[in-house]
């Protein structure tokens, strides 16, 4: 069995979007910035993906800007506001702990240069209380960035509420959405989001693309100098097979959206049952506001890497927060901020569910995860000195 | 490509040596859960000879390999040689690994050293 259960990192990419991208690439090649018709083709392929792109997400085609993806839109979209901010003398940025390292890194280069940030607690189950936005803003806050969906825990975010707070208060708000567009319904109109990261391989569309969208009247700042293209604001031409590609892979995906989430969250929660049998483990993030599709686990007197290299030796490709899989001796940042002390983040495991996932299969993974942690638990001195109660059991 | 080599998953695989000594007379165990590996070596030591040897590890893929390979490396040789075990041995052994993770191969030098340290002070004998 072949299970491929690491669609946070990346998806594959569906077969329209496949075929939108190679019949671009071989017909429609043409410079969309040219004035002869075969430039002008390219150009029409772009404005109506934008105006798709727009049409899901409930903004205008004008409030879409095409990036290589979600890093580049999260780091436009916080240096943008930071510099309207700085012109207002309003340095203040409200963001919470366990962000995607493209905000958590741009938030670092930000107070280099003067910003003060505040970062957000996201409690042991890994929610944003709006009370706590609402408290943390000052009169000198120019921007809220909170996360729609955590990419490693998978719980989803109070937004429309924390936004509905930065509005009142005449606070700017960007949410990085790349874990959750074409997967949980989105409308930024009603969801009071002024700014919004997004990324195609997330929903089965192509890497090296994104979207940023920014409400009417919000100043973006270039990150990339150039020549004129998306409305002056990111030069360079436009990928325009891979942005197609993304609109077609946006569109499709989030049709299937509510048939995804009935089948997905029912596959979840027998995956969550069936992984919390064993003995000292614990599900990481809220049971309920979480993505469909994640399911993230810490087993007690293991160590992630080696879980993930024997479930992939049973076919099931996986990913974890542990220390040894990032390269670095401090495992995940997000598995600290939910108060995860180092011992049991280094066990964990995040399974993130494809669409086409069968209940045979969420029944092997349970069984694989059963026999590869019993087997490594097996020899394990830390499992040892719990078990003989050497060392006390924090799960 | 893959991330380790065919040597380092083998002993992956099927760590040699896996267990415990209960009448052990040289024990060691280095690292700790913060950093993400630890190891624990048990040595059976007759007449200066390492007759048999078992680990324990919680750790990364490479770091389980380098126990296993750390104890075939020193079962059935005298103490002195074992002293003389440096992680790049254990490196080199297993054809080599990551840079990111040679740590996990001085990991496994240190227990070694660590359990022969104790057989040391539990004997009074003392090793160049
Ligand atoms: C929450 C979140 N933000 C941003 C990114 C970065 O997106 P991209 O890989 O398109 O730059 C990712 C992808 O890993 C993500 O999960
Ligand atoms: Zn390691």
């Amino acid at each position: 069995m072949k299970i491929y259960a690491d669609n946070a990192a990346t998806t594959k990419m569906s077969e329209n979007a496949i075929h939108t991208m190679v019949s671009l690439l071989e017909d429609s090649w043409g410079n969309p910035s040219s004035l002869y018709a075969h430039g002008q083709m390219a150009k029409e392929v772009l404005e109506k993906a934008r105006a798709d792109v727009a049409a899901v997400i409930g903004a205008s085609p004008d409030e879409i800007l095409f990036t290589s993806g979600g890093s580049e839109a999260d780091n436009q979209a916080l240096r943008s506001v930071a510099e309207l901010g700085r012109k207002k003398g309003k340095m203040h940025i409200i963001s919470s702990a366990f962000e995607h390292h493209a905000i958590l890194h741009t938030l670092e280069r930000l107070k280099k240069e003067d910003f003060e940030v505040t970062l957000l607690d996201v409690h042991e189950n890994g929610l944003i209380l709006p009370e706590e936005v609402e408290a943390a803003i000052r009169e000198d806050t120019c921007l809220v960035t909170i996360m729609f969906a955590n990419n490693e825990i998978g719980t989803i975010q109070p937004i429309r509420e924390i936004g509905r707070i930065c509005r009142e208060k005449n606070v700017l708000f960007h949410t990085d959405a790349v874990q959750a567009v074409a997967h949980v319904p989105i409308n930024v109109k009603e969801d009071n989001i002024d700014l919004l990261s997004a990324s195609a391989h997330k929903f089965h569309g192509p890497k090296g693309v994104g979207f940023l969208y920014a409400k009417k009247g919000i100043r973006l700042t270039n990150l990339i100098e150039g020549g004129a293209q998306e409305r002056g604001r990111r030069a360079g031409t436009e990928n325009v097979p891979g942005i197609a590609a993304m609109a077609e892979a946006l569109k499709e995906t989030s049709s299937r959206m509510d048939e995804n989430t009935a089948h997905l969250t029912k596959m979840r929660d027998k995956l969550i049952s069936g992984l919390a049998e064993i003995p000292h483990s614990a599900l990481n993030g809220d049971a309920t506001h979480r993505l469909p599709s994640n399911v993230n686990f810490c087993f007690e007197g293991i160590e992630g890497e080696s879980l993930l290299l024997l479930l992939d030796d049973k076919g099931i490709q996986a990913s974890s927060g542990s220390a040894c899989t990032s390269g670095s001796l401090d495992p995940s940042h997000v598995l600290l901020a939910i108060g995860r002390v180092h011992d049991v983040a280094h066990g964990s495991l995040r399974l993130c569910l494809g669409e086409d996932i069968t209940e045979e299969q969420v029944d092997y993974i349970i069984k694989s995860v059963k026999d590869v942690v019993s087997y490594l638990r097996g020899f394990s001195p830390v499992w040892r000195d719990l078990m003989s109660g050497k060392a006390r059991f924090i799960l | 490509m893959a991330l380790y080599s065919e040597k380092v998953m083998d002993h992956f695989r099927n760590p040699r040596n896996v267990g415990v000594i209960e009448d052990a007379n040289g024990i060691g165990e280095v690292g700790n859960a913060k950093c993400g590996d630890i190891m624990k070596m048990y040595l059976k030591i007759e007449d200066d000879v390492i007759q048999d040897v078992k680990f324990e590890t919680f750790g990364c893929g490479s770091a389980i390999a380098s126990s296993s390979m750390a104890t075939e490396l020193i079962k059935g040789k005298p103490v002195s040689e074992a002293m003389k075990l440096t992680n790049k041995a254990v490196a080199e052994a297993l054809d080599g690994l990551p840079a990111y993770k040679m740590h996990c191969s001085v990991l496994a030098e240190e227990a070694i050293q660590s359990a022969l340290e104790d057989y040391q002070k539990r004997t009074g004998k003392t090793f160049e």
